[in-house]
């Protein structure tokens, strides 16, 4: 039986749908406005051609990224599926632990990060005074892949988390008595039922790790430029507004893509197993 | 029902109206000034000196107006020049370097001051900076005043560097110094130091000499540790890095924490920058902004700023003030020399250059930064991590579906 | 097992705090320096309290922050609603999919796609000054809107909709059965939706840097703009401050539950 709706609920989304249309499809339809077109406004498509040139940052960026989210997703599955299993009030504190340092701009952590790292920083000091040889750090492709963990982890362990926190203890029980060892209900049970949580996890890492321009720049020095720190310097002109447009829109439909795709995977699965 | 429409209520409410509020609490029936200065570019009231700000709120109630004062900062002539021509409020003054002073009169941005408002100006050495002319980027006089000018010369730890390295651009590209080596992280200076090591004029028409300079840069690009701006502090105070070119009012900061540090001007010659108070076109109270202006230039004010920028000024009431010298040297032995002994140097301005220049500029600047050399294993662990991850997802889309199709069969029968 | 995990979340978590535990131990230090710690000193405190410019922008990014999470939960909820009622499948999934991107989005094309729309559209109307506070609660409320639907809508398929029926039947008007039954189910969902939009917009400097204008600063921008010279020392005390206060809160939070869920479990024990 369907019921009529009343007119609150046929109305509810529509503020949402006008705020969407004129604050995300029509500044999207703006960029794609400026990629195809020269300061003169004629169209044009020399700035996608131009893309061809930047194609090694998008190489690297994808790269940097990919292994940052590996890691993300090494480091913060088993610290997500320890969080699920521990008393309900520690699993509130630690939810609340996880989430503070976003409590606190991003540009400060980094700068502090840097800080400990750098070659006459904490680490290096405490190198030194184990009569150990300094590591050169920052500047290193390994320093920026580390400030991408440390900022984004956060991101990584709360969607799995919450998948976690949604699986029943009855089913690792009914495993574990039907003789599974525990890295067999692990792999077998616990990882299939939090694929939703592992997918949205792996997303939020990777999408802000691809497009982060202030990590690069602190822990880099400058030596290693991303996607995000080229479509910066582009804005930084208005002349080059209309290259950094192109950029960004390939960038975009790249990951929304991969999203895509992602989200595809996750879905079948998700029928599958329920 | 009621409780969550009223909470609904004061939900809208709030989104709507605390912003409003916030701007509302700000006045009153004051008129607010909108002063546009660099980041921690004035002092502030910050360990005793004194807030220039509140001081001058306080000046103009003594005169019977009520002025509130709207601080805020940017962190480059080219962030506030984005944000001045793409629609950010309008503005009573503005603190731009010389070249985007250039850069704002032609494109009719700025407002001819009223010299008449602004009678401090007489203290200003023009003589000092400009041999006695008008400033080449102002060149009729008319819509600047110079708030603080400084130049670049190299900063060094002296524990980590040999004398005999020093006194040239040159040891920028000194192989012994791999990865202790800072360079400017914006493309005007570091294209800079290039020429001026190349011996070539800063704003050269020539784009051989432009491309030569970016072989060079390209050439430091292995022994630099790191392109950078504001982290020069940092790393330069915890021995992170033993050579760094740098303003030379930055430096006292520097040796503040770190004394080992030490500073000299390469003999090749070096940049020396001005920048200056501007009253934008569309300024609301230009009156107020020319009293301001005046304000800066008085005594007190000009001092409490010139000690705690620590960057020259080209004020006669504060270089001839022998309370603001003792300070300087208090800071650094050197300081006065340093800062105002740069008669002999051979000093040049940057100038606002042509569109096609600039271009250029850009276009080889990015050759220079995207070409980073990540590390091979980088690679191949990403390749790894994408062949790992495709194969687990074709894996078990295969094995899904072959599932899948079981379970159907099982129903169809 | 039990010792692996705990641990194992020490480690973790003592990585994830040490630089913050750095910045927390030199903002009390008497020298101006990450590196070298000279004395204990709240020095850099009273520095902050003299800053006028850093208080007006933590406000203004309070404000902002409350604002437009308040907005985003206010259309976000009902939007959730609309779409959990919503039949057409195809409009359905336009609507989730456009909800989706800003969160997809990277930070900065969100935000540089939203100021190539607001100065063309200031281009206009003829606004020399469209940038400012008003666009800065659009753009925050724009991002948080996903992050609160996606609280919400969950929250929504959980709920019976069998209850609801019963309040029509028993003589309630659709409107009253949403607030009074569905809506207390959803808060939870509602509540963190703010917070998760609070929480990002407090954070944003991305986005804010490309649409704020100078005379809305929020405190990243502040941040950010003393990197022209160096940053004040008196931001770690800030952050510091920051961080205490909120953990303050949320363990107050959490204890106030706590005790809430007590007495309840009391009074139904009594009845």
């Amino acid at each position: 039986m369907k019921k009529k709706l009343s007119f609150l609920e046929r109305a509810a989304a529509v503020p949402h749908m006008v705020w969407a249309v004129m604050f995300i499809v029509a500044p999207l339809l703006f960029v794609a406005y400026f990629a195809f077109t020269d300061t003169n406004g004629s169209f044009t498509f020399s700035n996608v051609e131009l893309l061809s040139s930047y194609s090694h940052i998008f190489l690297v960026s994808i790269c940097f990224s990919l292994v940052a989210t590996f890691f993300c997703l090494l480091i913060g599955y088993p610290l997500a599926f320890f969080m699920s299993r521990a008393k309900p009030s520690t699993q509130k504190l630690l939810t609340v632990l996880l989430m503070l340092p976003m409590w606190i701009s991003l540009l400060i952590r980094t700068y502090s990060l840097m800080t400990l790292l750098d070659n006459g920083g904490l680490v290096n000091s405490l190198l030194t005074a184990l009569g150990l040889d300094p590591i050169a750090m920052v500047g290193t492709g390994g320093a920026v892949i580390l400030g991408m963990i440390y900022d984004f982890l956060p991101y990584m362990v709360l969607p799995i988390y919450t998948s976690m926190q949604k699986l029943d203890n009855r089913y690792l029980e009914a495993a574990a008595d039907l003789g599974c060892t525990p890295l067999q209900t692990m792999l077998r049970v616990v990882l299939p039922l939090t694929v939703p949580g592992i997918i949205s996890g792996i997303t939020m890492v990777f999408v802000p790790s691809i497009s982060t321009f202030y990590i690069s720049q602190k822990l880099g020095g400058g030596n290693f430029d991303l996607i995000g720190d080229t479509i910066e310097r582009q804005f930084k002109y208005p002349s080059t507004y209309h290259v950094g447009a192109a950029i960004s829109l390939v960038m975009m439909i790249l990951i929304l893509i991969s999203v895509a795709v992602m989200n595809r995977f996750s879905d079948e699965k998700g029928e599958m197993i329920v | 029902m009621k409780r969550f429409v009223t909470m609904l209520l004061v939900l809208s409410l709030l989104a709507l109206f605390l912003p409003l509020l916030a701007s509302c609490n700000e006045g009153g029936d004051a008129v607010t000034l909108y002063v546009y200065n660099w980041g921690e570019y004035i002092s502030d009231g910050s360990e005793g000196s004194l807030d220039v700000n509140a001081a001058f709120e306080e000046y103009c109630k003594e005169k019977g107006l009520n002025v509130k004062v709207n601080y805020s900062t940017f962190s480059s002539n080219e962030d506030m020049y984005a944000k001045m021509s793409s629609g950010a409020s309008s503005y009573d003054i503005v603190v731009p370097s010389e070249y985007m002073i250039a850069r704002m009169i032609d494109e009719g941005m700025l407002r001819k001051l009223n010299k008449d408002n602004i009678p401090n100006l007489q203290y200003i050495d023009t003589e000092m900076l400009f041999g006695g002319e008008a400033p080449f980027y102002d060149p009729e006089n008319a819509y600047s005043v110079p708030y603080t000018y400084g130049t670049v010369g190299i900063i060094y730890n002296t524990t980590m560097v040999d004398e005999a390295d020093l006194g040239s651009w040159d040891i920028m590209w000194n192989e012994k110094y791999e990865g202790n080596i800072l360079q400017f992280n914006n493309s005007r200076d570091a294209f800079a130091t290039a020429l001026f090591k190349l011996g070539y004029d800063v704003n050269t028409q020539s784009e051989a000499e432009w491309r030569e300079a970016l072989a060079l840069l390209t050439q430091q690009k292995p022994i630099v540790q790191g392109y950078v701006m504001d982290e020069i502090y940092n790393k330069m105070e915890n021995g992170s890095a033993a050579i760094a070119p740098y303003y030379a009012g930055d430096f006292f900061t520097m040796y503040a924490d770190n004394e080992d540090l030490a500073f000299f001007y390469p003999k090749e010659g070096t940049n020396v920058f001005v920048d200056a108070m501007c009253i934008p076109a569309n300024a609301q109270n230009p009156e107020i902004a020319e009293m301001y202006i005046d304000f800066m230039l008085s005594e007190e004010a000009a001092i409490a700023n010139a000690e705690y920028i620590c960057y020259a000024s080209p004020n006669k009431l504060v270089t001839q003030n022998a309370d603001y010298r003792a300070a300087m040297e208090e800071i650094h032995p050197d300081a006065m020399e340093i800062l105002y002994g740069t008669d002999a140097l051979e000093l040049q301005f940057y100038v606002n250059l042509p569109n096609e220049q600039l271009m250029l500029l850009n276009e080889l600047w990015e050759d220079l930064k995207i070409e980073s050399s990540v590390s091979t294993s980088i690679v191949v662990m990403a390749s790894l991590i994408v062949c790992g991850g495709v194969g687990a997802g074709v894996f078990f889309y295969v094995r899904n579906r072959r599932r899948r199709r079981f379970v159907d069969g099982l129903w169809s029968e | 097992m039990k010792t692996l995990s705990r641990v194992y979340m020490w480690v973790v978590f003592a990585l994830l705090y040490a630089p913050i535990l750095v910045l927390v131990i030199f903002s009390f230090n008497r020298g101006g320096s990450l590196s070298s710690y000279t004395g204990f000193s709240f020095r850099w405190y009273g520095e902050l309290f003299r800053d006028s410019v850093a208080l007006q922008s933590l406000k203004n990014s309070l404000v902002l922050a409350i604002s437009s999470s308040a907005l985003a939960t206010l259309i976000g909820t009902f939007a959730a609603l609309g779409l959990d009622r919503m039949r057409n499948r195809y409009l359905k999934g336009a609507v989730n999919s456009v909800t989706n991107i800003p969160m997809m989005n990277p930070d900065i094309v969100t935000g540089v796609s939203m100021m190539l729309l607001f100065v063309a559209v200031g281009g206009i109307l003829g606004l020399s000054d469209v940038l400012g506070r008003w666009t800065m609660l659009i753009a925050h409320t724009t991002f948080s809107l996903p992050y609160v639907i996606l609280s919400v809508l969950p929250k929504f398929r959980q709920f019976d909709a069998s209850l609801r029926e019963a309040a029509m039947d028993l003589g309630c008007t659709p409107a009253r059965a949403f607030f009074k039954v569905e809506l207390p189910h959803l808060l939870p969902g509602v509540i963190s939706g703010f917070i998760m939009g609070f929480t990002l917009s407090l954070d944003d400097f991305v986005i804010s840097h490309f649409v704020s204008s100078p005379d809305f600063q929020t405190l990243p921008l502040y941040i950010y703009n003393q990197t022209a010279h160096n940053v004040k020392y008196s931001m770690y005390a800030l952050c510091t401050l920051i961080i205490v206060t909120i953990l303050a809160l949320l363990l107050l939070v959490n204890f106030a539950g706590g005790i809430g869920d007590r007495t309840k479990r009391r009074k139904e024990a009594t009845k």
